[in-house]
């Protein structure tokens, strides 16, 4: 039998019209500034910001030079991995209840409980954290650690809902009746039947969080003390503040390959799970 | 002591009574089958069995002990559901050794366990597949041996064969058969096909809105039907309209509009006058030439105005001259011989006194 094909065999003009478009918006908008950065970490910063011309100050590893220096990158990347996963890790506790219940709610209301969901992005961004300042200024968490944490959980939480609740709207309720009539209690069925069907949405759900989380400067800033700088801010500082370019383009491409590192781990440690299911007996 | 009693079990949906009074006796080892209609409560009852529903009224024993508050969970029956419902994320052995594990059984006992399901069900080859790379044929095996393996006091198959196609249902139906033998679990099927439920119940029973019409074998309840609805559920039925004229020991005399007499066979407390339907098979009906004496005593004319060809039989549906019609099923067994009618044949339609029987309206 042949495969299905979304597309008619042989229709390749088809093909290439459809992802033209889409290819062409990610290289002039992904792939080329990229690139740029790449090469901008090789230069050497301007007097007064941007690039100091080539012809003058030639190429330099100058900007890596400076950060395998001072152990301080190290430790604020570390630091911004820690809230990333700290805030994907409350995400996923909050979010799953809310997803799991919207989910079973009668499918008339399963749209407004969405719609309440993806009600905050209504309102402005810097509003909503400005309002968290208000609320945790008198209760004395203002400025610290676990404000930084509060409203990356606060601003990501729907990112996490969405995802899951596309996952186990799709769960056939009659597995949960069939585990059951096989002897499962509740807890059971949650490990054995939910919990491992809901995965993919856990992973998409974890990555939509954790990856902004990782970038993100406002929070730290707003939220944060002086020592909750996260490498977002980091960043951006050196293109703003400090004028320093090629130091900037260096520690965003050190993200860049971290946050790749972590996606290759988290596919491989997927395949090998997904290998191992159902092979324990 | 029957092995799973239903006494006067009532459950509404609503203001919908799914289930009215319904009281049945189930006996260890029995291959038994709800049969109805779609909407008939035979889904509800198996619900209610395994545990999903309570009844509102009536209560259900097992082995003698009230099944009342007993989760699905904890209850020794389990089911094959309609949609097969398999774990997607297991494979074939983890969906077999799932309850095993529920019970707490030790691995190596699992794992044996599962082994002799799957050869039970003839997939061995098949245990490191997912569902998904399953066959209909293989999916319905899977969920067999997954109802199976944990030896239940009892096995709910919820149309488990709707899904499959003719050859395919035909072939798991024997093999359906096959295995409750070997295994001696009871069974209680739901089905809406009469054929199905013939073929394979060793008991019936027949529902329609709710209720039990009636209880009984195969044999019994296509030969007896004890009403109308089941008379016309079950195969293929002539059902003719009349009045008893005469009553006694050794039959009974009906009279039809137009048509005149009819013997049947004798019925006990059958008062004169009385109206209902004669229900006549169109396998007992014979069909020869019209230029043939009759040889029988019920014997009346009339025209073939339409014929279905089977192969081994045919179907004619023969017009009396009194505008009723009649359908007789003939088996084409003269060599030579592919049909014997054709539509506009003049017909003599025949049937011995001691068939059929008359229901009361």
């Amino acid at each position: 039998m042949r495969a299905f094909s979304f597309w008619p065999k042989g229709d390749r003009l088809t093909r290439w019209l459809v992802t033209l478009p889409p290819s062409l918006f990610l290289i002039v908008f992904f792939l080329l500034p990229s690139l740029i950065m790449v090469a901008a970490s090789f230069r050497a910063p301007g007097e007064f910001g941007g690039l100091a011309p080539l012809a003058e100050r030639g190429l330099t590893l100058d900007a890596y030079r400076f950060l395998t220096e001072d152990i301080i990158y190290l430790w604020i990347l570390a630091k911004s991995f820690l809230v990333a996963g700290l805030t994907t890790m409350f995400c996923l506790l909050l979010a799953f209840p809310v997803a799991l219940l919207i989910a079973r709610s009668p499918k008339r209301q399963r749209d407004f409980l969405v719609l309440l969901v993806i009600l905050p992005f209504a309102s402005n961004f810097l509003i909503r954290i400005y309002a968290w300042i208000i609320m945790l200024g008198p209760m004395n968490l203002l400025y610290s650690p676990v404000a930084v944490i509060l409203g990356m959980v606060y601003v990501h939480l729907p990112f996490m809902i969405l995802p899951l609740y596309t996952n186990l709207e799709k769960h056939d309720p009659a597995l949960l009746e069939a585990a059951q009539d096989l002897g499962a209690g509740a807890w059971t069925r949650f490990w054995r039947v939910t919990w491992p069907l809901a995965l993919p949405g856990v992973l998409s759900g974890s990555a939509l969080v954790f990856i902004p989380v990782l970038g993100m400067f406002a929070v730290p800033e707003l939220l944060g003390g002086t020592g909750d700088i996260l490498i977002g801010n980091l960043i951006k500082e050196q293109f703003l503040d400090n004028r320093d370019w090629p130091l900037g383009a260096s520690l965003s491409l050190g993200l860049t390959a971290a946050v790749l590192g972590v996606a290759a781990l988290s596919v491989m440690l997927a395949r090998r799970r997904s290998g191992k299911l159902g092979a324990s007996v | 002591m029957a092995l799973l009693e239903l006494r006067n079990i009532t459950k509404r949906f609503g203001n919908l009574d799914a289930v009215k009074e319904v009281t049945l006796d189930i006996e260890t080892g029995e291959f038994f089958t709800l049969l109805g209609p779609s909407g008939c409560g035979k889904t509800t009852i198996l619900r209610m069995i395994a545990g999903f529903d309570a009844p509102d009224e009536g209560e259900l024993f097992l082995e003698g002990k009230s099944l009342a508050g007993i989760s699905p969970e904890q209850r020794p029956v389990h089911t094959v559901f309609q949609s097969y419902a398999l774990f997607p994320h297991l494979t074939v052995v983890g969906n077999i050794a799932f309850p095993l594990e529920m019970a707490g059984l030790p691995i190596s006992d699992i794992r044996l366990r599962v082994k002799e399901t799957l050869e039970l069900v003839h997939l061995e080859d098949k245990g490191g597949a997912y569902p998904h790379e399953l066959s209909g044929g293989q999916k319905q095996r899977v969920a067999l041996a997954r109802g199976l393996v944990n030896k239940p006091r009892l096995l709910l198959l919820d149309e488990p064969l709707g899904a499959l196609d003719a050859k395919l249902r035909e072939r798991m139906q024997v093999e359906l058969v096959a295995l409750q033998r070997e295994v001696g679990i009871t069974f209680v099927f739901v089905t809406h096909a009469q054929q199905e439920a013939l073929a394979l119940s060793h008991r019936i029973a027949v529902m329609n809105a709710g209720r039990v019409e009636q209880v009984d074998v195969p044999e019994v309840l296509y030969s007896s039907p004890k009403n109308r609805f089941v008379a016309d559920f079950i195969g293929n039925i002539n059902l003719i309209d009349c009045f008893v004229v005469d009553s006694n020991h050794h039959g009974l005399r009906l009279n039809a509009q137009g048509l005149g007499e009819i013997a049947a066979p004798a019925q006990t407390e059958m008062g004169i006058g009385r109206h209902g339907v004669l229900a006549l098979r169109p396998e007992y009906l014979r069909v020869g030439p019209a230029n043939v004496p009759p040889t029988l005593k019920n014997h009346f004319l009339g025209m073939v105005s339409e014929y279905l060809f089977l192969g081994d039989e045919t179907v004619y549906k023969i017009l009396l001259d009194n505008g009723m019609t009649l359908e007789a099923l003939v088996a084409n067994a003269a060599p030579g011989r592919a049909r014997f009618h054709e539509i506009g044949d003049r017909v003599l339609v025949e049937w011995r006194h001691d068939a059929g029987v008359f229901l009361l309206a």
